[in-house]
């Protein structure tokens, strides 16, 4: 087994890990900071598939501004009166159920390898200009879209958050 | 020194990670934490398509993803302000409580 396998391993046996604690866990700080983790176990793993740009963006965004902006939202909410409340059967039930089934039917699916087209000859490991020349020129609309729906998203955040909805 | 994962690893993973993302949606009752499942949600679909676009030696999977986490970061602001606004009006986060499409 080379270095890669074992971190393979190593990110995403920890990654799952991290997943289980984030719905397990009763405190939703606690879920936060697993959360993070999580999110830091699949930089890894995006490190490891050789998209280094994508993991960079992975810990600036999600490990960064996303769990900041859960933190301090569950600051702000009084979390402790919906801290101890037990689960219910049904809701447990149907969550392994569902689970389950997802599962069962992956099984299914992958149960014969996966043979990739390996239609494309990019290099992605050369660097980042391979990764992001396409951003701006086969989806330069999608791009700019992406643009005007955070700005969209921004506007709407305001306007939620004002004191009074009317 | 050939390495023994395959594609099918990187989607196994991915697909558990789904699944742990379903199962917290159903079973927890914390809007905040069925919202932290979601995000588990979106980052198993991630991690599918950076395994796919590794092994088919394409670049496209990474520009999807790239949009993808630019549209999570709007979604977690817009879903965390309707929280807060909704915790507002009602003083509870539990979705239980939260039956009601009038404020």
């Amino acid at each position: 087994m080379n270095v890669h396998d074992t971190l393979f391993w190593f990110f995403s046996i920890a990654m799952l890990l991290c997943g289980v604690f984030v719905i397990a866990n009763r405190n939703p700080v606690a879920s936060a900071m697993a959360l993070v983790l999580m999110f830091l176990f699949m930089a890894g793993l995006f490190v490891l598939l050789e998209a280094f740009f994508i993991a960079a963006i992975q810990v600036l965004v999600y490990a960064g501004a996303v769990m900041v902006l859960f933190l301090f939202v569950i600051m702000l909410l009084d979390i402790k009166a919906s801290e101890r409340r037990r689960f219910a059967f049904l809701g447990v039930f149907g969550g392994i159920v569902v689970a389950g089934a997802f599962v069962w039917e992956m099984r299914i699916i992958l149960s014969q390898p996966v043979i990739p087209l390996q239609s494309g000859n990019t290099d992605l490991s050369a660097g980042l200009e391979n990764v992001v020349k396409p951003l701006f020129q086969h989806y330069m609309l999608p791009f700019e879209v992406t643009a005007l729906l955070l700005l969209v998203a921004m506007v709407g955040v305001v306007l939620l958050s004002k004191k009074d909805l009317k | 020194m050939t390495s023994e994962i395959t594609l099918n690893h990187y989607l196994w993973v991915s697909g558990l990670l789904f699944a742990l993302g379903i199962a917290g949606v159903v079973i927890r009752r914390n809007a905040l934490v069925i919202f932290m499942a979601l995000e588990m949600n979106l980052n198993a679909a991630n991690l599918a398509l950076i395994a796919f676009s590794k092994y088919n030696k394409i670049v496209d999977g990474q520009v999807l993803v790239f949009f993808i986490i630019a549209i999570a970061a709007a979604e977690v602001a817009v879903g965390l302000a309707i929280i807060v606004a909704l915790f507002k009006r009602k003083q509870t986060v539990s979705v239980n409580e939260l039956n009601s499409m009038r404020l």
